[in-house]
């Protein structure tokens, strides 16, 4: 679980994920990577002090409606009410508690409520679709939200992203930080979408589909996905002077 | 298993952007010195939808956090957020980091942005520390011509550190 570094200090390290599992930079099906993704190798970044911390964000960062995106404003958003919830997990299965979980998303048509989306759909005043919370001593996070609709853009001909919500997470070190998409199940626009389609591993994919769950359906009211969030685990133990041996 | 990344898309800045996300330290603040800079793309293009994140330790080289094993030095969020101007520029409002056991000062930096499905990670490193920068190892791990990416510049209110995705003067990023 920890490394002795040259300074003399223990540290622990985390694993770095298998092959395939994160999307690569340079992904020629979604095109604005093609000016965007470093041409040059990467270098390895040792795991030290400044990796293993990372930021420990609280309560400070919270409104009182900033998990419940249909009452942030005096009336409520046209659309499907969703409940999304999970659990944020280290690559152990371990819960990662009081760790900041940030979401944005469009609204039930498929707009977002930003200066640049200009597409025939119509803005709803009364949704932002922000939200924030924090996850429980369980690394437990629940929002109230509407459904996202899918929207058009201009990848490729008639490309449409499947409707998806925007997680940022942190977990407890820099190593750990995660921006991804949660989508929803059986969508039939994954086929044509190179965002969902750049990871490479299938299995790996699949884990950004969240789970109908009925069990947390609020009759006459919402319905309900599940979207557990994985980062990064820490290694097994290695110390740094026998591996440099 | 974990969760794959995707690309925080051309509106990150709905969901991302904190008031107060620049300002490491407030205003005021003694030693506060403004990091500022523009992200390019391939194209020498200014990005205007990218997000700078920071995380560093205060000036004495010391992080608020448990796994710290030289105990956690409450009260520094030593985090910054700043999503780019029209224009592509970011600007953090922070303290020189202190040196690290076996380290130069550095600060880790994230680049979100549309067209990156994963953040990409460099370092700012700072150009009075020549002897502590050229004995670090992760400096020294770097081939020895594109080091000066990693390295800001002196300006009149802090430094300067530009981010080129792409291309001629690539800045150089990180497998973390």
């Amino acid at each position: 679980m920890t490394a002795l570094s040259e300074s003399g200090l223990i540290l622990p390290r985390y694993r770095r994920d298998p092959e395939g599992t994160h999307p690569p930079l340079d992904s020629p099906g979604y095109k604005s990577t093609g000016l965007r993704h470093p041409k040059q190798p990467l270098v390895l970044l040792p795991h030290k002090l400044t990796e293993i911390t990372g930021p420990l964000l609280g309560p400070g960062r919270l409104g009182e409606l900033d998990n419940d995106l249909t009452k942030q404003h005096p009336e409520e958003p046209q659309g499907q009410r969703i409940i999304v919830h999970g659990r944020l997990l280290d690559g152990d299965g371990r819960p990662v508690p009081n760790s900041l979980v940030e979401i944005w998303q469009a609204n039930a048509g498929g707009r977002y409520k930003h200066v640049w989306d200009n597409w025939p759909c119509p803005v709803d005043p009364h949704f932002d679709g922000v939200g924030r919370t924090i996850t429980d001593n369980e690394g437990r996070y629940e929002f109230t939200t509407i459904k996202p609709g899918a929207y058009p853009w201009k990848n490729h001909d008639n490309a449409w992203r499947p409707a998806h919500i925007h997680f940022s997470v942190f977990g407890t070190a820099f190593t750990q930080r995660l921006v991804t998409q949660m989508y929803f199940p059986d969508d039939p626009l994954f086929s044509q979408d190179p965002i969902f389609n750049s990871v490479p591993d299938e299995k790996a994919r699949n884990r950004m589909i969240s789970r109908f769950d009925l069990s947390r359906t609020v009759p006459e009211w919402a319905l309900a996905f599940e979207f557990d969030i994985v980062l990064r685990g820490r290694e097994a133990s290695v110390f740094e002077n026998e591996e440099d041996e | 298993m974990s969760t794959p990344s995707q690309t925080v898309g051309p509106y990150l800045a709905l969901g991302l952007p904190w008031a107060d996300g620049p300002t490491v330290v407030e205003e005021g603040t003694p030693g506060a010195v403004w990091i500022r800079g523009v992200v390019y793309d391939g194209a020498g293009t200014p990005v205007p939808d990218g997000l700078i994140e920071t995380w560093q330790a205060d000036a004495h080289g010391r992080f608020d956090h448990p796994d710290d094993p030289r105990g956690a030095q409450p009260g520094f969020r030593g985090f910054g957020r700043c999503p780019t101007t029209d224009d592509g520029e970011y600007g953090i409002l922070t303290v020189v980091p202190g040196a690290l056991p076996g380290e130069a000062p550095h600060i880790n930096v994230s680049v979100f942005a549309r067209g990156l499905l994963h953040r990409v990670v460099t370092r700012i490193y700072f150009p009075e520390n020549t002897a502590a920068n050229a004995a670090d190892p992760v400096l020294a791990a770097v081939p020895a011509e594109r080091r000066d990416t990693l390295v800001a510049r002196k300006s009149e209110d802090g430094y300067t550190f530009d981010v080129r995705l792409q291309g001629e003067g690539e800045t150089v990023f990180f497998d973390v």
